[in-house]
């Protein structure tokens, strides 16, 4: 089997052949790692590539399928990690200076559980700095592009993880979604993101950005091949006062019998509206329009508190940004600056937070310094915390109607780098979908509807469930991912220009 | 609501951490008002008969057994410090000299 054929399988595909002993691990790495050194110049998917530690992995499945071990159902099939959780034998740089070349004493429990399963970590992608922003322009290493157009943006925060799947450099990846950080770069860049049900997933090692509403999850080409990643990493853990102590719902099991005959779907009247791109709404759509075709039944919901949750939401995160960020002074770990020996750590700290954050990081710390401050804190953080209790009602009284709900993922496809830089606003509105759902902490998936016919860039279609109904996204999921592609005679990624 | 100075801004810098250069301070006073200015809305449900909410789970405290289990060594612990002295984080002087 040629390279190109191997970086062309699914996650599923390549463990079974390796299971078989049609591929070796080493093999299937090492066509990937070839596909990362001929493209990633290009794309900037990674920020760091971990060779030989991916081939020692690779090497170990081999030895142990030699031995007759049982193999974990992804053994040997390689991932991309966004750079934002710790490694104990790579460096952790959260997109940031202030961590550049930080090598963390310990495993994120994400990352421990995808190595005992022996899934083989080929390095860490690029993000927007500690997560913040909808583009991945924010990266102290420079942007990712988007495999379909190079000149634009691949969504962000987790875009390096998303266009390391559109441009095969890896069949699975991990992103975190603190307001759309998966779902938005899987939408833009023709791909599948989970965002599992918050606590689903250990945050343990996961650099903290806004504590109550980060989640990490899957990231993949397709359904499948998400939920299989997702009951790798998901389950309870100890050391995660936020971890759910509760069995992880059968997720590959719904993957694997799709079906969308005879459930309610909910469409939401404010997932539409000004800002929406013309050709995002007719894909949208379109997939109502197939849901109906599939045999479910279409309900119309009104949630008036969603038009509130983007501002709910630049109120809550950067508060938690201002207080998770105290962390980074220069003192125990990172970067120091101005440290001449006549200076005071205060000052230090201050010099080393200027030299080490970017704009977008500083804005979010200051916007939540000022929420949180004494005589706004009511009228903006307190307020923000009510709005969040209205938008979980809204999800409360819509999930009483239907089984999932739809929409649009992002308003937009990918827009050209640059185009939003210097406007924070108009960025924010990237994640006007998606932010209900971290507010509310229940699950969501995005999944391709098509190409928009003005752009030809990809469209998102979002389905959200209830708190730990995951398997309802991948049922609906898959049984609609099963009906595009045989609308289309193949994946949409195939119609994505070659690099 | 009231809109964002320049002077709150140094001030809101200042108890951050960060030391902003003038050309920020102008920068940031202007998006900082304009944000705010947009997402102030949220104050309209103030006055409602609304709970707040926190965190989307409820969080209890979690205690463990107060038992002696491995953990990072000095040297680990120590690995990421900009500056180290006798097996301690070397700092900057807390204290003034007066």
């Amino acid at each position: 089997m040629t390279d190109s054929t191997i970086i062309k399988l699914t996650a599923a595909e390549i463990a079974a052949k390796i299971a078989s002993g049609e591929l070796t691990a080493v093999e299937v790495t090492e066509a990937h790692l070839a596909r990362i050194e001929a493209v990633d110049e290009k794309v900037h998917a990674f920020l760091h590539v971990d060779r030989e530690g991916a081939l020692a992995q690779a090497r170990a499945v081999d030895e142990k399928r030699e031995r007759g071990e049982e193999l974990g159902p992804l053994a040997g099939v390689p991932l991309a990690l966004k750079d934002i959780f710790t490694t104990c034998d790579m460096p952790t740089t959260v997109g940031s200076k202030m961590l550049e070349g930080w090598v963390p004493p310990y495993d994120a429990t994400l990352v421990a559980k995808l190595r005992a399963a022996d899934v083989v970590i080929l390095g860490k992608t690029n993000m927007d700095e500690f997560a913040m922003g909808s583009s991945t322009e924010n990266s102290a290493y420079g942007p990712t592009g988007n495999p379909w157009d190079l000149t634009r943006i691949p969504g962000g925060s987790g875009g390096g993880s998303s266009a390391a799947l559109a441009s095969y450099e890896a069949p699975l990846a991990i992103g975190t979604d603190t307001g759309g950080s998966i779902r938005q770069p899987a939408a833009v860049t023709g791909t599948v993101g989970v965002k599992p049900t918050y606590g689903a997933v250990s945050r343990y090692g996961m650099v903290a950005f806004s504590s109550s509403l980060d989640q990490g999850g899957p990231c993949a080409r397709t359904v499948l091949d998400a939920a299989l990643l997702h009951e790798v990493i998901a389950g309870h853990d100890p050391m995660d006062s936020t971890s759910i102590d509760a069995p992880v719902p059968p997720v590959v099991e719904a993957a694997r019998n799709g079906r969308v005959q005879g459930m309610r779907v909910g469409v939401v009247k404010q997932f539409r509206g000004e800002g929406y791109q013309a050709g995002v709404v007719q894909r949208f759509d379109e997939s109502v329009e197939l849901l109906k075709e599939l045999g479910a039944e279409i309900v119309e919901l009104d949630c008036p508190s969603f038009d509130l949750a983007l501002s709910a939401y630049y109120l809550i995160a950067p508060s938690e940004c201002s207080s998770n960020l105290a962390r980074f002074d220069g003192l125990r770990y990172g970067l120091r600056t101005g440290d001449d020996g006549t200076r005071s750590a205060e000052d230090v700290t201050s010099l080393t937070r200027e030299a080490g954050f970017g704009d977008e990081v500083k804005r979010r710390i200051m916007l939540g310094t000022y929420a949180l401050s004494s005589g706004y804190y009511d009228a903006y953080y307190g307020s923000a915390q009510k709005v969040r209790t209205l938008i979980t009602r809204d999800f409360e009284k819509a999930f009483e109607q239907v089984d999932v709900i739809v929409s649009p993922t992002t308003p937009t496809t990918a827009f050209p780098i640059g185009e939003r830089a210097d406007d924070p606003m108009a960025m924010y509105l990237a994640d006007l979908c998606t932010i209900p759902t971290n507010l509310a902490g229940n699950a969501a998936m995005s999944l391709p509807c098509g190409l928009a016919p003005e752009d030809n860039l990809p469209v998102g279609l979002q389905i959200i469930a209830p708190a730990m109904k995951d398997d309802r996204l991948y049922t609906v999921g898959a049984a609609v991912e099963a009906a595009f592609v045989a609308r289309w005679g193949h994946p949409l990624l195939e119609e994505a220009p070659s690099l | 609501m009231p809109g964002i100075t320049r002077e709150e801004v140094a001030h809101l810098a200042r108890l951050a951490r960060l030391e902003l250069k003038d050309e920020e301070v102008d920068h940031f006073a202007s998006q900082l008002d304009d944000i705010i200015g947009a997402v102030a809305r949220v104050s309209e449900v103030a006055d409602q008969d609304v709970p707040p909410t926190s965190h989307p789970l409820p969080l209890t405290n979690v205690m463990r057994a107060d038992e002696v289990r491995p953990s990072l060594t000095p040297e680990q612990a120590l690995s990421g410090a900009p500056a180290q002295e006798k097996q301690r984080f070397k700092v900057p002087q807390i204290l003034g000299e007066d």
